[in-house]
């Protein structure tokens, strides 16, 4: 099974780009056993949309 | 027309501050930060008769600012390449054990209210702290990449960077800077309010 470190490398990664297949289903597979890297990557994803949301609101204000 | 002219100057005049704030997160310098808003201030004034009405006023003096940003991240970037060293955020090595997995009392924990987090000032307060404290030459990339919203591609060709490097570095970043805002805001529920 892909490691934590892996798995948030590659969950990491797929916020740039699609991930080729093979990564993407062993990234799913470890999140769906894994508790801790499941909320890291939810989490990741809303840096992410924070990001998005800092830029448009220094704009919006 | 002298009033519309007016107008305009007094709009700009009265974005400097937030333009100031955006350009400092990007470029840490302060003169350089200073001297493109500069820079966006009197192209936006040149062009104004270019503004469409069809976006908000700000946000096009704001997309003229990141462009002269992107401009001046890649103005810098040989003296800058020396300084890309994702080992820096050493901060990461300590989350994970031997075998790769979450040390305990590093691993994510549940966040507070995330979503509704975007409407308090004191909450991007923290935010900008966790940005600020990256090592400079992973702040840039990862500023590049989220707040400036440029394709890692992009970053590597400007940068001179390999694609393996930049992924390298905006890991690092999203990892330390998610503990950031657990410990400086999602993990609040401990702390008053």
């Amino acid at each position: 099974m892909m490691s934590c470190l892996r798995a948030t490398e590659r969950m990491s990664q797929s916020l740039d780009q699609k991930l080729p297949l093979t990564e993407r289903v062993q990234l799913k597979l470890h999140l769906l056993m894994c508790k801790r890297c499941e909320r890291c990557q939810q989490q990741m994803e809303l840096l992410h949309r924070v990001c998005r949301k800092r830029s448009d609101q220094s704009a919006d204000n | 027309m002298a009033e519309v002219l007016l107008d305009i100057a007094e709009r700009l005049e009265a974005l400097r501050p937030r333009l100031l704030a955006f350009a400092r997160l990007q470029l840490v310098d302060e003169s350089l930060a200073e001297d493109r808003v500069q820079d966006a201030l009197l192209a936006a004034y040149e062009a104004r008769e270019n503004f469409s009405g069809g976006s908000k006023f700000e946000t096009w003096v704001f997309a003229i600012l990141k462009n002269k940003i992107i401009d001046e991240i890649r103005r810098r970037q040989r003296e800058l390449t020396t300084q890309f060293d994702a080992d820096q955020v050493v901060e990461v090595d300590a989350m994970f054990d031997e075998r790769a997995h979450w040390v305990s009392g590093k691993q994510p924990e549940h966040w507070v209210q995330p979503e509704s987090s975007y409407l308090n000032e004191q909450f991007w307060q923290v935010f900008d702290v966790c940005v600020f404290h990256l090592p400079e030459g992973t702040a840039r990339v990862f500023t590049m990449r989220e707040l400036l919203g440029v394709e890692t591609k992009e970053i590597c060709d400007s940068l001179g960077l390999s694609q393996q490097n930049v992924w390298v570095m905006l890991h690092r970043a999203r990892l330390k800077i998610r503990g950031c805002l657990e410990r400086g805001w999602f993990g609040r529920e401990a702390l008053p309010k």
